[in-house]
C-alpha cells in the first residue's frame, strides 16, 4: 500500500528531524537525575536506577506479559470506542437535530471523571477484563464522537456541488470528497483517544484487576518499592512514546500533508 | 442538442431571485450573461447545471457533457493540481495513467508549470487555482461549458492567451458556451449574444447580437463595440451608470459600431 511505502521512506528524514525532540528528552532525564540526587533514591530513584530495575524486570520475564495484558485491554477498549464513536458521531453529524441533541450528552460524558466510571464499572462488572475495557471505552468514546461529529458537520456544500456537477459516482464522492475531510477531523481524535486509553487502563488496573501493569504498580506500592514503581511507569510511558512517534505521527503526516506546506 | 429554459423562476425562502427567464442555447453558440452584482447570474447557472431545483418553469438540457467552472475555484484541497484536473476523467473511469497524461497536457496548455501540477491547491496562487479549475472543465471536452467569471483572477496577458484557447476549443468541437462576466469587453470578445440581466427579481432585460464571427474580431472592433454596448439605455440603467452621455467621441464610436451591435426585440 502507498501509505506503508511512504511510511518506510519517511523514517530516515523523520528520525533526523527528531534530534530536537531527543535533546529535550535528555534534558528531562537530566532534571530527573538532579531531583533524585537531592531527594535520594528512596524517594525518587534516578533514571539509571529506574532503567536498571526495568532491565531486571524484563530479564526476570515479568515485564512483557504484564505489558501485553495491559495493551490488550487498552486496545480493546480503544477499538470499541473507535468503532462506536466514529459511526455514531458521523451519523449524528449528518442530522442537525441529532447533533444538537447529542451535544449536552457529550458534555456530560466529557465532564464525568474516569474514576467515577471506574467505580460504576467495578460495581457492574467486578474485577476482571471487562472493568478496565469498559472504563477505557467510556473515556475515549466522547473524544472520538466529537471528532466525527465535527467532521460530518463541517462537510463542504460547495464541494458537494463540484461532485454533482462533475458527475462523480457515489463511491468516488465518498472516497475523494467526503472521506479525506472527515479523516482530517477523525484522525487527531483517534490519536488523542489512544493516549487517553493508555492512561485510563493503568488507573483501572490499579484498582480493579489482579494482573497488568496497573496491578504491578499496586504491588510495588504496597512493598514501598519506589524503584519498581518508577520502572513500570517508565515502561508504560516509553511504550506510549514509541507508538506515538514511530507509528502514529508519521501516518498523521502522510494523511494530512495536504494541509501543511511540503 | 440544445438548452432550452422556459418560464424559469427561483426563490430562496421568500425572496424572488429569478423570474420568468426564457433562454435558448443551440449547439455551437456562445452567450454571455452580464448584469449587476447579486442579480441572480450564478443562481441561473447553478439551475442550468442541475445543482439546484427551480421553483418554477423548466429547463431542458439536451447536452450530453456539460462542464462547469464555478465563481470560486472549488478545488479539492487534499488533491494535487493534477488530480484535481483529472477529477471528471476519473469519474467516467479513465485509467490512471491515461487521465494523468491528459490532465497534465491540459494543465500545461493553460500555462501551469510541471512543478505546479504536483502542488496542493493552497500552495498555488489565486490565478493558478482558477486555471486548474478551467483545466478540470476543459479536459472533459465538454459540449456545453458553463463559466462563472472564470477569468477574474488573471492578468491581461494570461486572459488574452486563455481567450484564444477557449475560443479555439469551442470552435473546434462546435461546443456551446455560457459565460458570466463583469467585464463587458470580455463579453463582447467571447460571445455571439449578450444577455443583460436586472435584479429583484433577476430577469433578462436586453439581448444584443454580435454579428462579426468570433475569429475575426480585432481589438479595435472590440473596443468600439464595447463602447457602443455601454451606451445602450438598458445597459446604462442596469449598471446604474449616469444617463446617456452627449459627449462627441462616445457618440461617434457608438454610431460607428451601431450597425453591428443591434438590439433584438
Ligand atoms: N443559497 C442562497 N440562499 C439564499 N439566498 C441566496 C442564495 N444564493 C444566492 N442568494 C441570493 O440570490 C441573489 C442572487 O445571487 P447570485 O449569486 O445569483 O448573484 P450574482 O448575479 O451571481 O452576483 P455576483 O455577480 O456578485 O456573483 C442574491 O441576492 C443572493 O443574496
Ligand atoms: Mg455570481
Amino acid at each position: 500500500m502507498n501509505l506503508l511505502r511512504a511510511w518506510f521512506a519517511g523514517i530516515p528524514a523523520y528520525l533526523w528531524s527528531g534530534w530536537g525532540a531527543l535533546a529535550s528528552l535528555f534534558m528531562f532525564l537530566a532534571l530527573w537525575d538532579w531531583g533524585s540526587q537531592i531527594y535520594g533514591d528512596l524517594v525518587l530513584p534516578g533514571p539509571l536506577a529506574t532503567f536498571v530495575q526495568l532491565g531486571a524486570l524484563v530479564d526476570a520475564g515479568a515485564a512483557w506479559p504484564e505489558l501485553a495484558v495491559t495493551a490488550k485491554r487498552a486496545l480493546t477498549g480503544f477499538a470499541l470506542s473507535l468503532a462506536a464513536g466514529s459511526v455514531l458521531g458521523l451519523l449524528a453529524g449528518l442530522s442537525v437535530t441529532a447533533s444538537v441533541m447529542s451535544r449536552p450528552i457529550v458534555t456530560v460524558l466529557v465532564g464525568m471523571p474516569p474514576i467515577a466510571w471506574l467505580v460504576l464499572a467495578l460495581l457492574w462488572f467486578g474485577t476482571g477484563d471487562a472493568t478496565p475495557v469498559f472504563t477505557v471505552f467510556i473515556a475515549c468514546f466522547p473524544i472520538i464522537f466529537v471528532g466525527a461529529l465535527q467532521g460530518a458537520r463541517t462537510l463542504d456544500g460547495q464541494l458537494k456541488d463540484v461532485a454533482h456537477a462533475y458527475r462523480l459516482p457515489l463511491r468516488m464522492t465518498l472516497s475523494d470528497v467526503y472521506l479525506p475531510h472527515v479523516v482530517s477531523y477523525l484522525f487527531p481524535a483517534w490519536i488523542a483517544a489512544l493516549g487517553m486509553s493508555w492512561k485510563i487502563v493503568v488507573m483501572a488496573e490499579l484498582l480493579a484487576t489482579p494482573d497488568g501493569v496497573g496491578a504491578a504498580l499496586a504491588v510495588s506500592r504496597a512493598h514501598l518499592d519506589t524503584a519498581a514503581s518508577m520502572a513500570w511507569i517508565a515502561a508504560v510511558v516509553g511504550l506510549l512514546l514509541t507508538a506515538e512517534y514511530l507509528v502514529l505521527e508519521p501516518i498523521k503526516r502522510e494523511v494530512e500533508n495536504w494541509r501543511t506546506a511540503l | 442538442m440544445t438548452l432550452r429554459v422556459t418560464g424559469l423562476g427561483h426563490r430562496f425562502g421568500l425572496a424572488d431571485v429569478l423570474a420568468d427567464i426564457d433562454l435558448e442555447l443551440p449547439a455551437g453558440e456562445s452567450v454571455a450573461l452580464v448584469g449587476p452584482s447579486g442579480c441572480g447570474k450564478t443562481t441561473l447557472l447553478n439551475l442550468i447545471a442541475g445543482l439546484e431545483r427551480p421553483s418554477a418553469g423548466r429547463i431542458d438540457n439536451g447536452y450530453a457533457r456539460p462542464a462547469c467552472v464555478f465563481q470560486q475555484p472549488r478545488l479539492l484541497p487534499w488533491q494535487t493540481a493534477l488530480d484535481n484536473i483529472a477529477l471528471g476523467l476519473k469519474a467516467v473511469g479513465v485509467a490512471r495513467r491515461e487521465r494523468e497524461r491528459r490532465a497534465a497536457t491540459m494543465g500545461l496548455r493553460l500555462g501551469l508549470a510541471n512543478a505546479d501540477l504536483d502542488k496542493f491547491p493552497h500552495q498555488l496562487s489565486g490565478g493558478m487555482q482558477s486555471r486548474v479549475a478551467l483545466a478540470r472543465a476543459f479536459v472533459l471536452e465538454p459540449d456545453l461549458l458553463l463559466l462563472d467569471e472564470p477569468f477574474s483572477a488573471l492578468d491581461v496577458g494570461l486572459k488574452a492567451e486563455l481567450y484564444a484557447l477557449l475560443l479555439g476549443e469551442i470552435a473546434a468541437r462546435r461546443a456551446s458556451l455560457l459565460t458570466i462576466t463583469h467585464d463587458l469587453m470580455e463579453a463582447v470578445r467571447l460571445s455571439d449574444r449578450i444577455l443583460m440581466m436586472a435584479p429583484a427579481p433577476g430577469r433578462i432585460v436586453g439581448e444584443y447580437r454580435l454579428d462579426r464571427p468570433r475569429g475575426q474580431r480585432d481589438d479595435g472592433w472590440i473596443y468600439r463595440t464595447t463602447a457602443a454596448f455601454m451606451d445602450e439605455p438598458a445597459v446604462r440603467a442596469g449598471f446604474g451608470l449616469p444617463g446617456q452621455q452627449a459627449g462627441g467621441s462616445v457618440v461617434a464610436l457608438a454610431s460607428a459600431a451601431a450597425g453591428r451591435a443591434k438590439d433584438r426585440p
